[in-house]
């Protein structure tokens, strides 16, 4: 088949790289989600659409790991996803092949971004249709780092941050209420932006926690417990507003 | 601590007495130069441009391990098209000290001590039988210069300046470069002979 040498992104009159952001809203139209960082705590939550019934959803998930310390987890064209998924796999294991030491969170970021950007200048080709919240503790320092990549290339940590559909209301929500915070406290903080924008429920909710230890799945009972939580402050919150305005009645 | 001789021969026939053979890859990390000089330089000097771009792409120094093993794939991708590089990659990094040889079949080692080159069974031989974990800076300095010195004695291809280097948390230092002759008396000094009494000649009258 001959090699089709054409490039698809090119520059419009005034500087635009128009697919770029034709991709950066097929991001706007993908699922939610959401990455907080803590002092010793990262935590991804992604929304999940009510499951069709016969989907078995364990082979949908939507936060995946990259190498032991380091997980990811995107909105936009899954099938992209994929894709580049399996490339950073491969990359975290040929840098430890190579050096003898496992990938750092930046390192693997650094990479995934490089390749999207190879998409928007490359023949033939047209960009990958994601963003992705990377997330891992460096493998010497012990340090947390959250990391946001998108389809034109560009990289940033982050101490939180969302990407996704509505996800203006969500970082809004982040930046009102982000303070540092560890273990369970960063859990609730990023179920609580997730829940500004998706229909509350452990079942339309999916979280992993990013910990030294490794990365862990919450199950739905347990994102159930801690959306009943914040459910309760909030009603707390709600009549410790109202109660001052009635005594002065 | 790193030393090593500076002799370079072609056959019988010495080209040099005084080649660089310890190369300094960084301010923190050593090669030294056994098998063919050009190999060696040209990749050790080539090495030191990998690592120099490591540190500007992930803002932190590469490890002795990192460094070895970029030199060991480079070595192995080149096996069979007659590369001829013995080297020991020696330097201190965030793990502490660390050691690797590297050769040209492709061969990585870490290890506590080595020798290298033509002359390092009889520098192997001073060097094991003087050796322990605890010793001080000073003892191993001259220990190293002892093992560089006897290698030469009995090698032909080897001779020389005896460098000594050492490699500490800061970075490596040199602390010794001694003329191999000069250290042969030095370590065994010669007796002067008694000579008789000459006689003078009789002054003919």
């Amino acid at each position: 088949m001959a090699r089709y040498d054409r490039a698809i992104t090119v520059f419009s009159p005034d500087g635009h790289l128009f697919q770029v952001e034709y991709a950066l809203e097929a991001v706007r139209k993908g699922n939610a989600a959401v990455g907080v960082r803590g002092t010793d705590t990262i935590v991804l939550g992604v929304e999940k659409k009510s499951t069709v019934k016969l989907q078995d959803s364990r082979s949908v998930r939507k936060i995946v790991s990259l190498d032991d310390h380091i997980a990811l987890a995107c909105a936009g064209l899954k099938a992209d996803a994929r894709v580049l998924i399996n490339r950073a796999r491969i990359e975290c294991q040929s840098h430890r092949l190579t050096v003898e030491d496992p990938v750092t969170v930046e390192y693997i970021t650094r990479y995934i971004a490089g390749l999207q950007q190879k998409y928007t200048q490359s023949g033939g080709v047209r960009p990958f249709g994601l963003s992705t919240l990377i997330v891992g503790f460096d493998p010497y320092t012990g340090v947390p780092s959250l990391y946001q990549t998108d389809p034109s290339g560009t990289f940033s940590a982050w101490k939180a941050n969302a990407t996704g559909r509505n996800s203006n209301s969500m970082r809004e929500f982040l930046e009102k209420n982000y303070k540092e915070t560890s273990g369970q406290e960063t859990i609730k903080l990023a179920i609580r932006a997730l829940l500004e924008v998706v229909e509350s429920g452990g079942k339309n909710i999916e979280v992993a926690v990013m910990t030294k230890e490794g990365l862990r799945q919450l199950e739905e009972a347990e994102i159930d417990a801690i959306v009943a939580e914040i459910e309760a402050e909030k009603a707390a919150a709600e009549a410790a507003k109202k109660a001052p305005a009635s005594k002065q009645t | 601590m790193v030393a090593a001789d500076s002799r370079a021969s072609m056959g019988g026939y010495i080209s040099s007495q005084s080649v660089k053979k310890i190369i300094e890859i960084n301010p923190y990390m050593l090669g030294t130069m056994a098998g063919g000089a050009a190999d060696c330089q040209f990749w050790h000097r080539n090495l030191g441009i990998k690592c120099r771009l490591h540190e500007l792409a992930n803002k932190r120094r590469i490890s002795v391990t990192g460094a070895s093993k970029l030199l060991a794939n480079i070595l192995y991708s080149y096996r069979g098209m007659g590369l001829s590089v013995g080297t020991m990659i020696a330097g201190w990094d965030e793990k502490g000290p660390g050691l690797y040889y590297v050769d040209s079949e492709g061969g990585r080692l870490k290890g506590t001590k080595f020798s290298v080159g033509s002359g390092s069974p009889y520098a192997y031989g001073v060097l094991d039988s003087g050796y322990h974990y605890d010793m001080t800076i000073d003892e191993a300095a001259e220990l190293a210069r002892r093992s560089i010195y006897h290698a030469t004695f009995r090698d032909g291809a080897s001779g020389g300046v005896a460098s000594v280097y050492h490699v500490g948390p800061t970075g490596w230092t040199k602390l010794s470069g001694d003329d191999v002759g000069e250290l042969h008396y030095s370590y065994y000094p010669v007796e002067p002979a008694i000579v008789e009494q000459e006689m003078t000649e009789a002054v003919v009258a």
